[in-house]
């Protein structure tokens, strides 16, 4: 359970990462905030050459609400904590879903040494930040040597344990869309354990128009998929009143599209089941969400 | 701890360990767990599952707490850290969060206990006074074979009590 021997590189600057990474070529791997990381070197799954150490990059710390020049989002940067990103006052009034998912990854004592943008590139099918960034359809800032690319989340996610990002790129932010309208949102998980890998996770954005009838229903999920599966659940739903609108159809369409595998955790139709059951609880809870935003 | 190869190069580390300052060389992937015990000595913080999942290992890294076997002494440089040895009172006594473990019979065996007590000491300066239900969310993240929780959840809230300057010797801990 010790860690296998590798070239340590302390990158002071994002341009030395980069050059770093260039150098390293495709033994080498970044090392953020290290929760998952260390695991797989303690356990010898992975054995990377060379690791670049960007935790020093400060400047890669931030949380931000932006505003300017398009529609709004919330800007997080490389090394910025779960629980930075959890605790952030701005980033929870323009959009709750990043801390009602947060709470829900590991302990506190992972949140403070993980990293969000970490967590994306590790690409972890129950990575609850995976779900939320594909539900906002946001996007990631990758940065190398030879340029800048931003990659939307439906492109960034390539396969369990698998993201797109090249080994001479540093994932330095994601970007997290504010939805328009009068949105609401929720998280919901099962888990064998507190703060343990999801048996099924949801999360929903409920939009309602000025009369609160239902306008557009999305909800995403980690642990039935080896990416994270995004469903447009309006057919069931769109243009009923808040409070008559049949969640648990929304929830049976949503059973009904998702294909989960079984493991020793849960049988596939359990996981079905539950999905269907959570889904129909987190768009009611979103929907009263989204009736709050309009009390003063 | 690994036996380190001759030709491994070493890495000058220089933090600071409950107040004062430490250093010693040692290869990258040293763990900080590791480079605690081994290398200064500090043999309070103890090393279990070394994956991330039992929280013996906790200690505080510039006030908070983080599993030290998820993270190399080397990325840790200029840090300040806190271990168990650094919770005990002033004057050499138990800290708050011990004292507390003791009254309440929060330990049996002993091994977790480091990792509660850092936790626990981390989360009472955010939440002074939680709840029980508070209590067991705030140690969700450690591991107890032996207690069943139930007198750590209680120590949670006298190590509270105890940390309240205005009645120091409150001794009204909801049990």
């Amino acid at each position: 359970m010790k860690p296998p021997p590798f070239t340590y590189h302390r990158a002071g600057e994002v341009e030395e990462a980069l050059d770093l990474l260039a150098e390293a070529g495709a033994d080498g791997k970044v090392l953020a905030g290290g929760q998952s990381l260390v695991p797989m070197l303690n356990m010898r799954l992975t054995a990377p050459a060379t690791l670049v150490d960007i935790n020093p990059l400060r400047d890669l710390a931030h949380v931000r609400v932006e505003n300017g020049g398009g529609p709004a989002r919330v800007r997080v940067g490389a090394t910025a904590r779960h629980t930075d990103v959890e605790r952030d006052a701005a980033a929870f009034a323009v959009l709750p879903l990043l801390r009602q998912a947060l709470e829900h990854v590991a302990h506190p004592t992972i949140r403070n040494r993980g990293t969000t943008v970490g967590s994306l590139v590790h690409a972890d099918p129950a990575g609850e930040m995976t779900a939320v960034l594909a539900l906002l359809d946001g996007s990631v800032e990758l940065r190398s040597t030879g340029g800048t690319r931003v990659v939307t989340a439906s492109d960034f996610f390539v396969g369990p344990l698998e993201s797109c990002v090249r080994h001479d790129e540093l994932a330095t932010s994601a970007f997290f869309p504010v939805p328009e309208g009068l949105t609401g949102s929720a998280w919901l998980e099962v888990a064998r354990r507190h703060g343990d890998y999801a048996v099924c996770g949801v999360g929903t954005l409920v939009t309602l128009d000025d009369d609160l009838r239902v306008s557009a229903v999305r909800a995403s999920y980690v642990s039935v998929g080896a990416t994270p599966v995004v469903l447009d659940l309006g057919d069931a739903v769109v243009g009923r009143s808040f409070d008559a609108a049949d969640w648990p159809a929304a929830g049976r369409l949503a059973a009904g599209r998702l294909q989960p595998e079984g493991d020793i955790h849960a049988t596939a139709a359990y996981r079905q089941h539950l999905a269907g059951v959570l889904t129909a609880r987190a768009l009611a809870r979103a929907a009263d969400a989204a009736v709050e935003r309009t009390k003063p | 701890m690994t036996t380190t190869s001759a030709r491994e190069p070493l890495h000058q580390v220089s933090l600071v360990v409950n107040g004062v300052p430490r250093a010693a060389a040692v290869p990258a992937r040293r763990l900080l767990s590791d480079f605690l015990r081994h290398d200064l000595g500090l043999t309070g913080t103890h090393v279990g599952c070394e994956h991330g999942v039992c929280g013996a290992c906790t200690v505080l890294v510039d006030g908070r707490p983080m599993r030290s076997c998820l993270q190399f002494a080397v990325s840790a440089v200029g840090a300040e850290i806190t271990t168990v040895e650094g919770c005990r009172a002033a004057d050499g006594g138990l800290g708050p969060v011990q004292q507390a473990f003791q009254d309440c019979h929060g330990l049996q065996c002993g091994f977790c206990t480091p990792g509660f007590v850092t936790t626990i000491t981390a989360y009472l300066e955010e939440q002074e006074q939680p709840s029980a239900e508070q209590a067991r969310e705030a140690i969700a993240g450690n591991l107890c074979r032996c207690t069943g929780y139930q007198n750590i959840v209680a120590a949670v809230q006298r190590a509270a009590e105890l940390r309240r300057p205005a009645r120091p010797d409150a001794d009204g801990a909801e049990r």
